[in-house]
């Protein structure tokens, strides 16, 4: 097992897939002669030809609908997005070609496609630099999400969703790419999608999160620690598929539960998750279910301000004590 | 509109069809290939009038765009593929796809809504595909094909492989940001798409010269040092020359091409389009059917003596009782049965994980 940044783990599933499969090729904006805009590619074209590397033009609609028609006639095209706020221009071909071609066609033509690169909010990047998208994406059947938190996960879930037969939204981010984690080894790891994963045991509370905000639910689950409090973090990993059992595990077990997303709070991830528990654990639930997500606000620039409206640990920390009823002693 | 081009022998009407080396010919085609022209031209005219004698009966819903009054586009344009080439296209895709090859029984069961149908029922008329005819839709997006195209004809290079792809499109699709991005990218990557902008003069009800700065379609490859052509769309045998031309181009130098197929639309935009009255005149129609694709064929060969009145009645006769199987055919077919609503959303169902999450999966559970 080794130890490696998240960046270097995408990257050696992008390696391992394309030595694999002579059909898998990466394609997006700076992907080749500067080895990524993140440098998630580096070395890629070097190692596998401009035919496999392809620097693209900046043109997202055009290239992400270019890999769905590549996709329909029997390539695996990893396609990059410099973020996914850049996706935005490109959505018309992810939700009207990639999601629906199978079903429009009767079955007759699958989209096995990975659209990935950063989402959400960084550092200062203001508001248009700074979205997350996974309700967004999720909310389109056809389409399957995961959002790696980790680089073992990074690595495992790029992987499966490269193999994946359908269209894979791969969000990652900024400001997990120089994490380092250990990952193991061998070119047949692979973290499936639809398996969450319990990142910290607990049995106080269940905290319910993804990507990103996977670190600042362990941060609050450290804080919390310190009060007397075991909460449990569990890291969805996929979006779509969704492990609702191990969801439904962890809150029977705590029978309280907090889900905090990087995104916008209406019709969010956690909307979702709570509805879930609701009819499938209703009795198991000793308190109302609390959300923390960003504030519903176009991310400010403001050093302060930003730190305002992002999910914190200490928010966290509060929204568990509320379902807890009790009173922070810290 | 036969022209100084026409390279036939005058022959007496009702002439034998010459077999021997002096075989007539027109535009180098001898009698058979000319038939079989005329059989598709007049297949894809009376496949859209039963379609929307359909449409009226209330046999096909949802939006019906017919092609009446362009088939010499399509008929010219695939008259030069090989089978293994590839053709994409917008909404008004019935056409492109009977002459692609998708049987029309599978057509007009697809806009019947049946399981016989190309997709099952679940695309209809706008979305037609057939993974055996290199068929690739049928998309309903205006502009939404064209990188799609460009994406298989990545896919060709990418194999090395000497195939091309044809993407049909309006003119009103040449507006759309994707069609700046497909063009430059197949021109910049020398990917061998052939795009045909099919100008039928109106993106709806809205004139070409009231959508565009610059009237001349073809002269908007130059921003992409494409190679472009203007091809008379009324005219088969125009739409031939150029579109021969560009898949000669596209498959010994992989460069792809422009171009703009002047036609018209003799129908209404849907079938919930008036033909007329709103935004053109009852006059500019009748005037424009003057120019009728299928007649002027018919007079070309008449003329040329290489079609009597009795091989078009036979013809005609054969394309009617084809399209009348295909009508029977669809009115046979049976509804999809209510599991079809679940299946081809995903073509892998994951092993953990939940998919689907509205009431009724849950309530299986």
């Amino acid at each position: 097992m080794a130890v490696i940044t998240y960046r270097e783990a995408l990257n050696a599933a992008l390696a391992e897939e394309m030595e694999r499969d002579p059909n898998v090729f990466l394609m997006g904006e700076e992907v080749g002669l500067y080895n990524g805009a993140y440098k998630v590619s580096k070395g890629l074209l070097d190692r596998f030809g401009e035919m496999r590397v392809v620097d693209t033009p900046i043109t997202e609609l055009g290239f992400a609908g270019l890999g769905v028609g590549a996709a329909m006639v029997g390539l695996r095209p990893v396609i990059e997005f410099m973020t996914h706020n850049f996706a935005m221009l490109a959505w018309d071909q992810v939700f009207n070609s990639a999601a629906k071609v199978l079903y429009m066609s009767g079955g007759q033509f699958k989209c096995p496609i990975v659209f990935r690169g950063p989402s959400g909010a960084a550092l200062q990047l203001s508001a248009q630099h700074s979205h997350a998208l996974e309700s967004t994406y999720a909310h389109f059947p056809g389409i399957k999400v995961c959002t790696p938190a980790t680089p073992a996960d990074a690595k495992g879930l790029l992987k499966a969703a490269i193999r994946d037969e359908d269209p894979v939204i791969v969000l990652e981010a900024e400001m997990l790419y120089a994490l380092k984690g250990e990952v193991p080894d061998g070119a047949d790891f692979v973290v499936p999608l639809g398996l969450a994963d319990v990142k910290r045991e607990g049995t106080d509370v269940s905290i319910l999160t993804n990507g990103k905000m996977v670190h600042v639910s362990l941060q609050a689950a450290a804080a919390l620690e310190k009060q007397g409090v075991s909460a449990e973090v569990v890291d969805l990993r996929s979006i779509r598929p969704l492990d609702v059992d191990t969801i439904l595990a962890s809150i029977r077990k705590t029978n309280r539960a907090v889900y905090v997303e990087e995104g916008w709070g209406l019709a969010g991830i956690g909307v979702t998750v709570a509805d879930l528990i609701q009819e499938e654990a209703f009795d198991y639930l000793d308190a109302p279910i609390v959300r923390v997500s960003q504030a519903d606000v176009p991310m400010p620039y403001n050093k302060s301000l930003e730190k305002l409206a992002k999910p914190s640990a200490e928010r966290v920390v509060k929204a568990c004590n509320r379902v807890l009823y009790r009173q922070a002693t810290a | 509109m036969a022209d100084g081009n026409t390279t036939a022998r005058k022959r007496p009407a009702g002439g034998d069809g010459a077999q021997g080396t002096q075989e007539a010919r027109l535009e180098g085609l001898t009698r058979e290939p000319l038939h079989d022209l005329l059989y598709r031209m007049l297949l894809g005219r009376r496949f859209e009038e039963k379609c929307a004698e359909g449409y009226a009966l209330g046999k096909i819903g949802g939006f019906c765009h017919l092609y009446i009054g362009q088939e010499a586009v399509a008929t010219g344009a695939l008259s030069v593929l090989r089978p293994d080439d590839y053709i994409i296209d917008a909404y008004r895709d019935h056409v492109q796809a009977l002459l692609k090859g998708i049987p029309a029984r599978q057509i007009m069961a697809e806009l019947y809504g049946r399981v016989g149908g190309s997709s099952k029922g679940k695309g209809g008329s706008m979305h037609l595909y057939s993974a055996e005819h290199n068929f690739m839709g049928g998309w309903g997006i205006v502009g939404g094909q064209l990188p799609l195209a460009t994406g298989i004809g990545w896919a060709i290079k990418y194999r090395g492989e000497d195939r091309v792809c044809i993407c049909f499109l309006g003119e009103a699709a040449v507006n759309q940001g994707a069609f700046h991005e497909s063009l430059n990218m197949a021109a910049l990557w020398k990917l061998p798409v052939i795009y045909i902008v099919e100008n039928n003069r109106f993106g709806m009800g809205t004139a070409w010269e009231r959508a565009s700065s610059l009237y001349d379609i073809s002269q908007k490859a130059t921003a992409y040092d494409m190679p472009a052509s203007v091809a008379d769309g009324m005219d088969v045998f125009d739409m031939r020359r150029k579109v021969g031309e560009a898949v000669e181009r596209a498959r010994s130098e992989k460069v792809p091409t422009l171009i703009e197929a002047r036609c018209y639309r003799f129908m209404g935009h849907s079938m919930s389009d008036p033909v007329s009255g709103v935004y053109r005149t009852k006059e500019e129609v009748e005037s424009a059917k003057e120019k009728d694709p299928i007649r002027i064929l018919i007079d070309q060969l008449k003329d040329a003596g290489l079609l009597t009145e009795e091989e078009l009645h036979a013809l005609d006769g054969r394309v009617k009782q084809e399209v009348d199987d295909a009508a029977e055919f669809a009115d046979r077919s049976p509804e999809p049965e209510p599991d079809e609503l679940y299946r081809d959303v995903y073509a892998q169902i994951n092993e953990h994980g939940r998919l689907f999450f509205d009431r009724q999966d849950r309530m299986e559970d």
